[in-house]
């Protein structure tokens, strides 16, 4: 029989990964649980972060805004600084697995899978999102984009915690898309995935453009060369036509069960066709 | 471990591993097997309970985590009126073919209608879409928490 621990604040479970340093920890537990059950994690205890109130919600700072890392999907979902600030980041929970998945998995579950398909990843990529890594004694602060070191590696180190996200509130951007292309609606890993942030002004000129692609590399990709091809140019069928074809190159997709290599490059490209709907 | 947590509205307080999972505890060591399991890997829903109000999956909750919480499922949902007006609704739709989702849909419904009162067909869909059946093809389920949602407007 392994030992649950559900420590309550994060000085107890400082003193319990001293203690328990073999222990996996563990949010959400839909990813965690589902590999303990094939057999894949053999650690001797488990430590649930749930019940630790600092690790929960959203924090609205002003020109920041900080999310627990052990907050729920459902409640970001449900959250009005979340709605108002970062719609892409709503527009991609609301298709990461399924309504229960969503109220027991979590924004720092997702983060530390660090899945080339995590659903979290592309959106705040865009969103030049920080983490905040914090151990007994001590606390960082990181670009998520240095944070994920490729397909399920973080640069989190033994006992050391994700804490939270933060977001920088921006006016930037007018245009938040994000799109899934899965084998079916609900409960699909994505095959590719796509966020793009954009700010278009009146006459429909892109002034600023980020995007980045999920589930076609080892991690989440992004391509200078794809949003300079789009910055400074109307949205038009051509310009963004001559994007996609910059894109299938920038992406480094593999064959597995889901699709083809193949497949992947070319709907990464025509992902961004779909930009059109938001011409003048 | 000791764990203490009411269950169908009942306070119970009962000595378990604290790392059985909670459809173990449900089916094996409380006889509540209205609860079911399927895929054991949170793709079904079949083991779908209430903690709290919300919709969770059984199968990926360790026995631990319900310390203080309060479970619902299926067999709790009736109330002394008889049964829950969603339970009511499926079986006026015909919603229930062999029934092994049945329990699983039914709390994902209350689920949805405790926190989106007035959903569209839509929303209904996308509400239970964690959820599979392999029998009704899904129209039935759907007209039943539609007709769950007229009633309650009554
Ligand atoms: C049926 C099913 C469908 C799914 N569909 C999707 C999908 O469509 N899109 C998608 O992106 N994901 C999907 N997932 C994966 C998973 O649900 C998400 O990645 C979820 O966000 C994980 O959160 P969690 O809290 O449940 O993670 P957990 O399982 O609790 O933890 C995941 C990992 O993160 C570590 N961890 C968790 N929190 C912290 C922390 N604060 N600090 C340090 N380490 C931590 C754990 O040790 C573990 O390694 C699916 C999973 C299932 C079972
Ligand atoms: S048995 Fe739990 S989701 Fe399938
Ligand atoms: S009624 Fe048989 S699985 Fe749904």
């Amino acid at each position: 029989m392994r030992e649950v621990f559900l420590p309550r604040t994060l000085d107890e479970l400082w003193d319990l990964l001293h203690r328990r340093p073999e222990a996996a920890i563990y949010a959400g537990g839909t990813d965690v649980l589902v590999k303990l059950r094939a057999g894949l994690i053999t650690a001797s205890g488990l430590i649930c972060l749930e019940r630790i109130q600092e690790l929960k919600g959203v924090r609205d700072q002003g020109d920041e805004v900080y999310i627990g890392a052990a907050t729920t999907h459902r409640t970001l979902l449900a959250d009005p600084v979340i709605q108002e600030h970062f719609p892409i980041l709503i527009q991609a929970l609301n298709v990461l697995g399924s309504p229960p998945i969503r109220n027991m998995g979590t924004i720092g579950g997702n983060l530390v899978t660090a899945s080339p398909a995590g659903d979290t990843l592309p959106p705040l990529y865009v969103l030049d999102a920080e983490v905040e890594v914090r151990w007994g004694d001590g606390a960082k602060r990181l670009p998520l984009s240095q944070f994920i070191l490729g397909p399920g590696k973080t640069s989190l180190g033994p006992g050391q915690l994700l804490t939270g996200v933060r977001l920088r509130k921006s006016a930037d951007y007018n245009v938040h898309h994000f799109e899934k292309v899965g084998q079916r609606k609900a409960l699909a890993i994505a095959i590719v995935s796509l966020a793009a942030v954009l700010q278009v002004s009146d006459s429909g000129r892109i002034e600023k453009a980020r995007l980045a692609w999920g589930s076609v590399g080892p991690t989440v990709i992004r391509s200078v060369e794809v949003e300079s091809a789009l910055e400074g140019r109307i949205i038009s069928r051509d310009t963004l036509t001559k994007a996609a074809a910059l894109a299938q190159t920038a992406v480094s997709p593999i064959d597995d069960i889901r699709a083809g290599e193949a497949y992947r490059r070319t709907v990464a490209g025509n992902l961004l066709l779909r930009l059109i709907n938001y011409a003048r | 471990m000791k764990i203490n947590f009411i269950l169908n509205g009942r306070e119970i307080e009962l000595t378990v591993p604290s790392d059985i999972r909670v459809v173990d505890l449900l089916r094996e060591e409380l006889d509540l097997t209205g609860t079911k399991e399927s895929c054991g890997s949170g793709e079904c829903g079949a083991c779908t309970i209430l903690v709290d109000g919300q919709s969770r999956l059984s199968c990926l909750m360790l026995a631990a985590q319900l310390q203080g919480r309060e479970v619902t499922t299926i067999e709790g949902l009736a109330g002394n009126e008889g049964r829950h007006p969603v339970q009511e609704a499926f079986v006026q739709a015909g919603a229930v073919q062999c029934g092994f989702c049945t329990p699983g849909m039914v709390l994902a419904a209350v689920d949805l209608l405790g926190h989106r009162p007035d959903p569209s067909r839509a929303e209904i869909r996308e509400g239970l879409s964690g959820n599979l059946c392999r029998c009704t093809g899904y129209q039935k389920i759907v007209d039943a928490v539609e007709m769950a949602v007229h009633r309650e407007k009554g």
